[in-house]
């Protein structure tokens, strides 16, 4: 019985988050970014190198860096920002509604509540980095068509070639996500109010990357959950250099486990009482 | 031991060093309607968390429907439904999409039946109308028929209502009573808090009262009237008729004029040691004395609720 109806709550769960204006406003923000780039760079005739990795240069070339370098500008704050509104409000939003004891009496299961409420937090993340960088491609190949790619280590790509590697950039940017989300989860276990939780969650990003700007903490740089966050460059190098993908992953997991289960081991035991 | 939906044995749950629940054996038993009373704070809704799982005990156990809580919710919690502290809904989804939601979280819940079911609930409580409406133009009233339907969405074995009636008008409180001698009249067990006690004197076969933590009293809501009471005579006789009363053991009568008083702590029957309120009449009538008028009045519930927990307006801790 159990198996049969187990995703339903996941759906209800989805359809929930995609039903709420603050969810939807989000996004509508997030694709913004690549049409005020694309805008901005198709008016000014030659973009200067910023930091972070040269991928502004090489939107005129090929529409489909918009999307990428989009994703590139959102990495450090706004998509931290999107992905700690829903992970901080997704315990202790129910608890401030009250539907968290409803819920649990259904019996929603508390760990089947737990998992169900992290995965649709990564669905929003995939769907968040899907938004900048396939809004970015329509907006880029109407701007600036879609020829062949020129990658940052010289090599000549197809356009097709380019989508698969997109489609890349942004499930690394989802696993990036993953890691961060699992402790916005963990921290709307242990309060009831979710702006406090929102704010904690994207404090400890902001946190990570001005730990790992500063180069005297550089032993505890590879322990940061955003330390291979801007290697997604990396997937745009001819051949791919897997190895950051790898690393990412291994770094990512080991989060969503710690804080998985500090969620866990937090939202099993504590007394309900919203 | 199974007869008994809910069944405690010395349940406490204390909050650092407040004592909410302090070792209370509650026993529902299966089919009754039972009133669960206590003046605000004296510990009912939090007695209601530990029963369904949500807070943990701080010692002693519960079982609800035979399985020991909070290790059998997955099993037992389908079979239950619940009001807890108030209605609680997505205010920015409409009821029936808080219904949708509520009864996908149930893993015992077919998909299938899904829609029919909610259809019902909303109808079940007189919602159907704002049905498609969202939650945040829900008066509280509304709100407490959503929450009660919510608890309706299955066929449950026993429901646990805490302050059903909270926020409805007249009307609506007359429905909720109505729809919970209907609800018993299915078979399921129900268990119902209130602060209020015209609400559910009304309704109940058995009640518990809460006084600052402590289950004070619990039975049957015959025993717990008690033998408390008052006897009142009209009779030109007034004198002989209150040398009977006081010749029966009734107390002190007082008497005024054409009418003789006496409050008693007596009335019953014989053969639990009191005096039956016919046995009263006979001697009345044996001793020469005019009856105009006789009435008992067994003291009501809020009479005894109040001794049980004290006339003070202030919340006891």
């Amino acid at each position: 019985m159990s198996s049969v109806s187990a995703p339903s709550l996941f759906l209800s769960e989805i359809r929930t988050i995609f039903r709420r204006w603050r969810h939807l406003s989000i996004l509508a923000v997030l694709a913004g970014v690549p049409i005020l780039l694309a805008v901005a760079v198709r008016l000014t005739t030659s973009p200067e190198s910023g930091q972070g990795p040269p991928l502004l240069d090489q939107v005129t070339n090929n529409g489909l860096f918009v999307g990428l370098s989009a994703l590139v500008i959102c990495i450090p704050f706004f998509l931290p920002l999107s992905i700690g509104v829903v992970a901080g409000d997704t315990i202790a939003g129910e608890a401030s509604l009250g539907t968290i004891r409803y819920l649990l009496v259904a019996p929603s299961g508390r760990s089947r509540l737990l998992l169900i409420k992290y995965l649709s937090t990564v669905v929003f993340c995939l769907v968040a980095t899907l938004t900048v960088v396939v809004v970015g491609a329509l907006v880029g190949w109407a701007l600036f068509g879609a020829e062949d790619v020129v990658l940052l280590s010289g090599d000549t790509i197809t356009t097709a070639d380019a989508v698969v590697r997109a489609v890349l950039m942004a499930g690394y940017v989802t696993v990036s996500l993953a890691g961060f989300a699992a402790i916005g989860l963990f921290v709307s276990t242990i309060t009831e109010v979710p702006v406090g939780a929102m704010a904690a969650t994207v404090t400890t990003a902001i946190a990570a990357q001005v730990a790992g700007s500063i180069p005297q903490l550089s032993w505890l740089h590879p322990w940061l959950f955003t330390d291979k966050w801007l290697d997604v460059a990396d997937l745009l190098r001819n051949p791919i250099a897997w190895a950051s993908f790898g690393d990412n992953l291994l770094l990512q997991g080991g989060y969503i486990l710690v804080f998985g289960a500090l969620a866990w081991a937090r939202f099993t035991t504590k007394d309900v009482l919203a | 031991m199974t007869d008994l939906a809910i069944h405690t044995r010395s349940l406490t749950k204390r909050y650092g060093s407040q004592t909410a629940v302090n070792a209370i054996d509650l026993a529902v038993p299966t089919g009754a309607v039972y009133g669960f009373l206590g003046p605000n704070g004296s510990g009912k809704t939090t007695t209601i968390r530990v029963l369904l799982g949500l807070a943990g005990a701080t010692s002693g156990d519960a079982e609800l429907l035979g399985s020991a809580m909070p290790r059998g919710a997955r099993a037992v919690l389908p079979r239950v439904g619940a009001l807890v502290e108030g209605p609680a809904f997505y205010p920015f989804l409409s009821g029936t999409a808080n219904l949708a939601r509520l009864d996908a979280a149930n893993p015992g819940a077919p998909t299938r039946t899904r829609r029919t079911r909610i259809r019902t609930a909303l109808e079940r409580v007189g919602l159907s109308n704002a049905a498609n409406k969202r939650v945040k133009a829900y008066s509280l009233g509304m709100k407490q028929r959503l929450g009660l339907a919510a608890a309706l969405l299955m066929p449950r074995d026993l429901l646990v209502l805490d302050e059903p009636t909270n926020g409805l008008d007249p009307q609506g409180t007359r429905e909720v009573r109505g729809l919970i001698r209907g609800l018993a009249g299915d078979g399921a067990t129900i268990f119902v808090s209130s602060h209020l006690l015209a609400e559910i004197e009304q309704v109940c076969t058995h009640v518990g009262v809460m006084s600052a933590g402590r289950l004070v009293a619990q039975g049957t809501l015959a025993s717990l009237g008690g033998e408390g009471g008052r006897v009142r005579v009209d009779t030109p006789d007034a004198r002989g008729a209150a040398a009977v009363l006081s010749g029966l053991g009734l107390g002190d009568p007082r008497v005024e004029a054409d009418v003789v008083h006496v409050t008693t702590e007596r009335l019953g029957s014989a053969t639990d040691g009191g005096v039956a309120a016919e046995d009263i009449v006979a001697a009345l009538v044996a001793a020469g004395v005019r009856v105009r008028g006789f009435t008992v009045e067994h003291a009501s519930l809020e009479d005894r609720f109040v001794e049980l927990t004290g006339e003070g307006f202030d919340v006891v801790r």
